[in-house]
């Protein structure tokens, strides 16, 4: 589904100065497969939304997406940021809508659609509110329908659940899990929580930074459904010691 | 009522600072030449509003998109604006006129400037996620910014019309301060040369009230554009 071969990027700042940001990362994505990459900041993983998603140009190396190499912005994506960014003005179903509005698509016949994502995303009932009467939670849950409602086969999340608190984090972590059952997607997600990259993924790439580059692909055989008390579980453990330190060792390295 | 009572104890002469039911009483007197005076005024404070902003947001637009623009623009609205406009009104009278018209211009120069500048802050901060999310649908620009961009900046754009509808009150009031036969400026010039101080001072209450509504009526017609900042007004 998403081949990234070789790619780097290098961001020139307005001093001129130029400042490699990932470097030769190499790593595929099969449908349907749920995808975390984890690392402290500045690893470059947003960058990797970004230029998978076509927003921003590789400075070299090639990435496809089914076949088809990205060298500008497609529709076949959903976004979700650490930000819910909703528009104050519009309702909960108004902000899920926008995605179909923006596409140049006709609202009223995705208005049947959206409600089923509301219901799904546990938001029934919340249709008519603006995002102001909403608690983080709930806004983020409208901002995951946003991504979803023109049903793209691929969804970037950046640190979706980044803001949220501890407990209303971990809920959301199972919720997107719930949501990912009823509505397979392919999905890349950006984290710096290793239990979080852990628990929902099929595949954890570990990233190390200034550059960031790819220092293991993990494979994530925890029985799916997955639920909190694999957290106690001995692999979960081992597998969370080993990514820790894999990102600490190279950290030390760098300083 | 205390302002009124001081007369009777420290008995101030009434040409220096006249007591409230003198003003009333005065004014009430002219009140059909001041209703004239205040409509001249009225129209000249719109008219240079109505200027602000019709050129100030496509300005703010401009410098916003256009980065080129912005470098060469931002500079000279920068010094234009540092430009004392009671200094060149004069010479805005001497070349325009003593009409309306020079008046409707002193008080567009003095308005427009704080429209500019709130209306491009309010642009330059979309969400950059919002701008990547209308990207990635293909969206033109023009699309993001009718359905986006624009609708994000309007509390920014109303608090500049906030500040730019009292400015431009003052702005229309020095320009019949420096050279008019009508208008509440030229009301309180000619009062106090014939020592009426009753009167001029009704001018200047008239001419407060006037900014007050004015500035209400902005604040009335933004909880009607954009009810979801209802919560957070403050003025």
């Amino acid at each position: 589904m998403i081949k990234v071969e070789k790619v780097s990027k290098i961001y020139r700042t307005q001093e001129n100065e130029l400042i490699p940001a990932v470097e030769r990362v190499n790593f595929e994505v099969k449908e349907n497969e749920f995808v975390t990459l984890v690392g402290p900041s500045g690893c470059g993983k947003s960058s990797l939304l970004k230029l998978v998603s076509g927003l921003i140009p590789v400075t070299d190396g090639t990435i496809h997406v089914r076949e088809q190499l990205v060298q500008e912005p497609f529709p076949d994506v959903g976004f979700v940021f650490q930000h819910p960014v909703l528009l104050p003005w519009r309702t909960v179903l108004g902000n899920v809508l926008f995605s179909i509005e923006m596409l140049g698509k006709k609202e009223e016949e995705f208005a049947d659609q959206a409600r089923d994502l509301i219901k799904l995303t546990g938001l029934a009932g919340f249709e008519n509110k603006y995002p102001r009467e909403l608690s983080g939670g709930m806004q983020q849950r409208v901002a995951i329908c946003r991504a979803l409602i023109h049903d793209p086969s691929l969804l970037l999340m950046d640190e979706p659940f980044g803001a949220l608190d501890a407990m209303t984090r971990e809920e959301m972590s199972f919720e997107l899990l719930r949501i990912w059952e009823e509505r397979r997607k392919t999905i890349l997600f950006v984290t710096h929580s290793i239990p979080e990259a852990i628990l929902l993924a099929d595949r954890v790439v570990v990233m190390t930074p200034r550059p960031g580059k790819i220092e293991r692909i993990f494979e994530i055989t925890l029985p799916r459904p997955r639920v909190y008390e694999m957290e106690f579980n001995e692999d979960f453990k081992t597998l969370n010691s080993e990514i820790r330190s894999l990102i600490f060792s190279s950290r030390k390295e760098a300083s | 009522m205390s302002w009124e009572a001081l007369y009777l104890i420290f008995q101030i002469p009434q040409f220096v600072i006249p007591a409230p039911s003198g003003i009333l009483a005065e004014t009430w007197e002219w009140r059909y030449r001041l209703v004239g005076h205040t409509w001249v005024t009225l129209y000249e404070t719109l008219g240079g509003f109505a200027l602000s902003v019709g050129i100030g947001t496509p300005l703010a637009v401009m410098l916003v998109y256009n980065p080129t623009l912005r470098n060469a623009l931002y500079p000279l609205l920068v010094i234009a604006q540092s430009i004392p406009k009671v200094a060149i009104a004069p010479i805005l009278l001497l070349v325009m006129g003593a009409g309306e018209v020079s008046k409707i211009v002193v008080a567009f120069l003095v308005a427009f400037f704080p429209i500019v500048v709130d209306t491009a802050t309010g642009l330059a901060g979309t969400p950059s996620e919002l701008i990547d999310l209308s990207r990635s649908y293909r969206a033109s620009q023009f699309k993001t910014f009718i359905k986006v961009r624009f609708p994000m900046a309007l509390p920014f754009f109303f608090s500049g019309l906030k500040v730019a509808i009292t400015l431009a009150v003052i702005g229309a009031v020095v320009g019949e301060f420096v050279g008019s036969d009508k208008g509440l400026g030229y009301v309180i010039v000619s009062a106090t040369s014939y020592w009426k101080a009753n009167l001029a001072f009704g001018a200047i209450i008239i001419l407060s009230i006037l900014a007050i509504v004015l500035f209400e009526i902005i604040v009335v017609i933004e909880k009607i554009v954009c009810p979801w900042y209802g919560s957070e007004q403050t003025h």
